[in-house]
């Protein structure tokens, strides 16, 4: 691949109603051609434009894996972290502006795999954020090994005689754990997920949208093809119903829904619990304490 | 008057209540306006096993435990059975005659024994409050002030028990008095009030206050003895002092949360212990690399592994240098006593801001688990606060912002998420300039060796920066004992010993670990002549690194890791056994065991 001087990257100010175009990073992305993660990318940048917020208002974060390079390709702040740690990383940005409009990135290994003890906990606390996974079911910046998602049976440089273990349900763990916002895209059909991340990034509470994002290098089995021919729009499904909910998370085989699966709007998210946040975010407030604070602390301790 | 000097010590099974008599004991001394340092030798369990807390009450401020116990108190019959040999002669053991079948034989102490059963009138049968009957026996004999006593306890028990709590307890407390005042025999030595009455504080505290003094807005746990007392101070306070307490699923979240909410513009701390620390390291070189400023404590217990979570160590030195793969710079200090601890954490926070880099404090249970007394007006609840090359909120721009624009000292202006105009991204990969990344497609070795470079130019600001090791006592000593953190006290009373003693020794003591200014530091070293170092750990930790960095060769060692910290007779006598040459490692012995 040739190598670019690139210029400086700049903020393109947003004047009027901002467009996808907007959104666009310096940087072109190093994805295979042929990557689900372009559809994501696009879908990204249109939902962005679509909120009508300054490119300095979003915090884009994401771990580490192909699809966590995406905060590069995209004009908003952006922390590009460990991998797997990017839920906690963007739960202490999030409390500490919570004003700010801040969406995760990443795929199926870093969110679902290393980072599944932060996935459970910060679906647990309902934070407001937008998680999207992209979930090709495979590690592809390691070159193609078995993830949490990768089906029974399938072949990786990891499993060569087929993979024994099942893979997760990440919808149905959603639901039951505590997020309440599920969905699941497809990078296939932009016009969907541009509506799913533009209804979860203003979801308050903890946004998660698992999104078929197939791998054309590593994982010949969960192709774009194989995606178009199983999946279904959700119809007649009521998102507030949990029991509805999971009956079709747990739907797979020859029709697999998309959509959005479940919606719980009536519980608080964290920080609109959180006393503390009522003067504003944190990262506004004076810093330090007064003298009469301090006193009044010392005589506690006499 | 003459230096009072009264080492106190209450033993008994967890359960028994020797916290809160420990604290009320502590507050009584307080209130007389006398200093105290407490140690508490405990186990992990909630009940079950022995607790011995040591309470040395000096008219002078002191911050280690002594060498001598004059006055145990024994809450039950292990507690009077182990302690018996440990009580100075001319010392005095309080006891409950209800539990001993065989009266103890000692005769050069006092063996004070009173019937708890017939002190209380047979009314508290699981003797909930025979530790506060006792520690009235013994306010009769060190002459404290009964009243104050009462009103201490009142402090203690109204607010969380009731008055009739707070009645039982002053029932009690009169009886014992009483008791010791027909049966028992003073102390020659008395407490004598002094002004100013004084305030009490542990050392997790202290650094929990310094935090809330420096601007902390974020703070988040996982809670690991024996640093867990922070998240308690925070979680107490968070409301009152607008700052947001987390506590999480694990330190890994932990140490990324709170260097999220430093990107986005907080001051932001937490504190761990070794387990917890290792868990974080991968994290404390993502912000060395992304230069983002966080302060992470690690409170050291006995180790490896899990350990001793309830013992003391300064075991965790090396795996502070060396958290994290790859070079970056960082901050190493270790507060020197328990409100150094209060007055450090402002001043890591400036150095973290100004250099945006992981700023790490090493303290210890001796430290963040002991209690001191202060001075209530020596507090500076308004220290200086400078974030260094911060850009938070409305700014201007010309649109061209880099993050890591290449400067001569390494520092970049920081701007917050949030702020127009600034529109950047970071990244645990390497990046150039304007924080894309230079791992893959525009891999690059110039750019990369131009980054490293700029990064770690801050180390050389930072150096400078940096106040080199105290000296103190004569410059012509015959020997200098030489440590860091929390042992500065223990080792300073053990040098006076040995110069009142005729072994003239003076004491360097190093607070700021890293980075070290070689020419600084040896200048200091230089003057050092017979050299010890004392350090609570087994590979004597420091005593390599100042050698790798600084050539220094100490010429003898003390070192301990049985888990209780030093008293001053343990370094004297190795500075004794040392000078003699027939060894140059020499390991206490921990008489007190519990």
């Amino acid at each position: 691949m040739a190598k670019r001087e690139r210029s400086t990257r700049r903020e393109r100010p947003v004047k009027g109603a901002p467009t996808a175009k907007d959104f666009q990073g310096d940087v072109r992305p190093d994805w295979c051609a042929g990557c689900g993660d372009y559809g994501v990318l696009s879908s990204l940048q249109n939902a962005y434009a679509k909120l009508g917020k300054g490119n300095h208002e979003h915090l884009t974060v994401s771990g580490i894996g192909c699809s966590s390079n995406l905060p590069g390709y995209i004009q908003t702040y952006g922390m590009h972290t460990l991998h797997g740690r990017s839920l906690a990383v963007a739960t202490g940005a999030k409390f500490a502006n919570h004003e700010m409009n801040v969406v995760v990135t990443g795929g199926d290994g870093d969110g679902y795999g290393i980072g599944g003890n932060h996935f459970i906990h910060t679906m647990r606390k309902n934070i407001d954020l937008l998680y999207i996974v992209m979930d090709n079911q495979i590690y592809g910046l390691t070159i193609g090994q078995a993830s949490p998602t990768s089906l029974m049976d399938m072949k990786t440089k990891s499993t060569p005689f087929g993979n024994i273990e099942a893979p997760l349900n990440p919808i149905a763990m959603a639901i039951v754990t505590g997020a309440t916002y599920v969905a699941r895209g497809f990078s296939g059909n932009p016009r969907q997920l541009t509506e799913l991340m533009y209804n979860g990034m203003q979801h308050k509470g903890f946004a998660l949208i698992d999104v078929f994002s197939p791998c054309i290098t590593f994982n010949r089995d969960n192709t774009t093809a194989f995606f178009k021919q199983r999946v279904n729009e959700l119809e007649d499904h009521d998102p507030s119903d949990k029991a509805a909910a999971l009956e079709q998370a747990v739907k797979w085989g020859d029709e697999i829904p998309i959509g959005l699966f479940y919606q719980d709007t009536s519980r608080p998210a964290l920080d609109e619990m959180e006393p503390v946040l009522e003067n504003g975010p944190m990262a506004h407030q004076p810093l330090g304490i007064t003298q009469e604070q301090g006193a009044a602390i010392v005589q506690r301790m006499m | 008057m003459a230096k009072y000097d009264f080492v106190m010590a209450v033993g008994g099974a967890p359960g028994q209540g020797i916290d809160s008599v420990g604290q009320v004991l502590t507050r009584i001394c307080a209130r007389h306006g006398l200093h105290v340092f407490t140690y508490s030798a405990y186990q992990s369990l909630i009940r079950g096993g022995h607790t011995f807390l040591t309470a040395r009450i000096s008219s002078e401020p002191v911050a280690n435990q002594g060498d001598k116990l004059d006055l145990v108190i024994a809450l039950d019959r292990n507690s009077l059975e182990t302690h018996l040999p440990h009580v100075a002669p001319g010392g005095t053991l309080i006891y409950n005659s209800d539990d001993v079948k065989q009266t103890p034989e000692r005769d050069d102490i006092q063996l004070a024994s009173l019937s708890y059963q017939e002190l209380s009138n047979n009314t508290d049968r699981k003797k909930l409050m025979l530790n506060v009957c006792m520690l009235g026996a013994a306010m009769k004999l060190v002459g404290g002030d009964l009243k104050v006593f009462e009103d201490m306890l009142t402090v203690q028990f109204l607010k969380s028990k009731g008055q009739a709590v707070v009645d039982a307890n002053i029932d009690v407390a009169r009886a014992g008095y009483n008791h010791a005042v027909e049966n028992f025999t003073a102390f020659d030595a008395q407490f004598e009030k002094q002004e100013p009455v004084l305030a009490v504080a542990d050392g997790n505290s202290a650094m929990a206050m310094g935090g809330a003094a420096a601007g902390v807005k974020f703070y988040a746990a996982y809670p690991m003895s024996p640093s867990t007392g922070v998240l308690h101070w925070m979680a107490n306070n968070a409301r009152d002092l607008s700052i947001m307490v987390r506590q999480c699923e694990d330190e890994i979240s932990v140490v990324n949360m709170v260097i999220g909410a430093a990107h986005a513009g907080c001051r932001a701390m937490c504190a761990t212990s070794g387990g917890g620390f290792a868990l974080m390291t991968e994290a404390i070189g993502s912000a060395g690399m992304m230069e983002i400023p966080i302060v992470v404590i690690n409170v050291q217990r006995g180790g490896p592994s899990t350990g001793l979570p309830t013992k003391t160590e300064q075991g965790d030195l090396w795996q502070i240098l060396g958290a994290s793969q790859g070079d970056f710079p960082k901050i190493v200090v270790a507060p020197t006593s328990i409100m150094d601890g209060f007055d450090t954490i402002p001043e890591v926070f400036n150095l973290a801001d100004k250099f945006q880099c992981p700023a790490m404090v090493l303290s210890d249970l001796t430290l963040s688990m002991g209690f001191t007394t202060f001075e209530p007006d020596s507090i500076n609840w308004q220290p200086e606060i400078d974030r260094g090359s911060l850009i938070n909120g409305a700014a201007q721009s010309d649109g061209k912002y880099l993050r890591y624009e290449i400067t001569d000292s390494g520092i970049s202006p920081r701007a917050v998420p949030g702020t127009p105009g600034h529109v950047h991204v970071v990244a645990t990969d390497d990046h150039d300039e304007d924080g894309t990344l230079i791992s893959d497609e525009f891999t690059n070795p110039h750019k990369r060796r131009d980054i490293m470079e700029k990064r770690q130019r801050k180390m050389d600001g930072l150096t400078a920066l940096l106040p080199p090791p105290t000296l103190e006592g004569p410059e012509d000593a015959e020997v200098t004992l030489i440590g860091w953190g929390s042992t500065q006290s223990v080792i300073g009373e053990a040098a006076q010993l040995l110069t009142e003693a005729g072994v003239s020794t003076n004491h360097i003591h190093f607070k700021w670990l890293y980075p070290i200014d070689e020419d600084a530091v040896n200048e200091v070293l230089e003057k050092s002549a017979h050299s010890i170092i004392v350090e609570c750990n087994y590979t004597g930790q420091f005593a390599r690194f100042l050698r790798g960095e600084t050539g220094f060769k100490a010429d003898g060692q003390i070192r301990k890791y049985d888990g209780e910290p030093f008293m001053p007779h343990h370094i004297v006598n190795g500075a004794r056994e040392l000078l003699s040459g027939k060894t140059d490692l020499y390991v206490p012995y921990q008489e007190i065991v519990v």
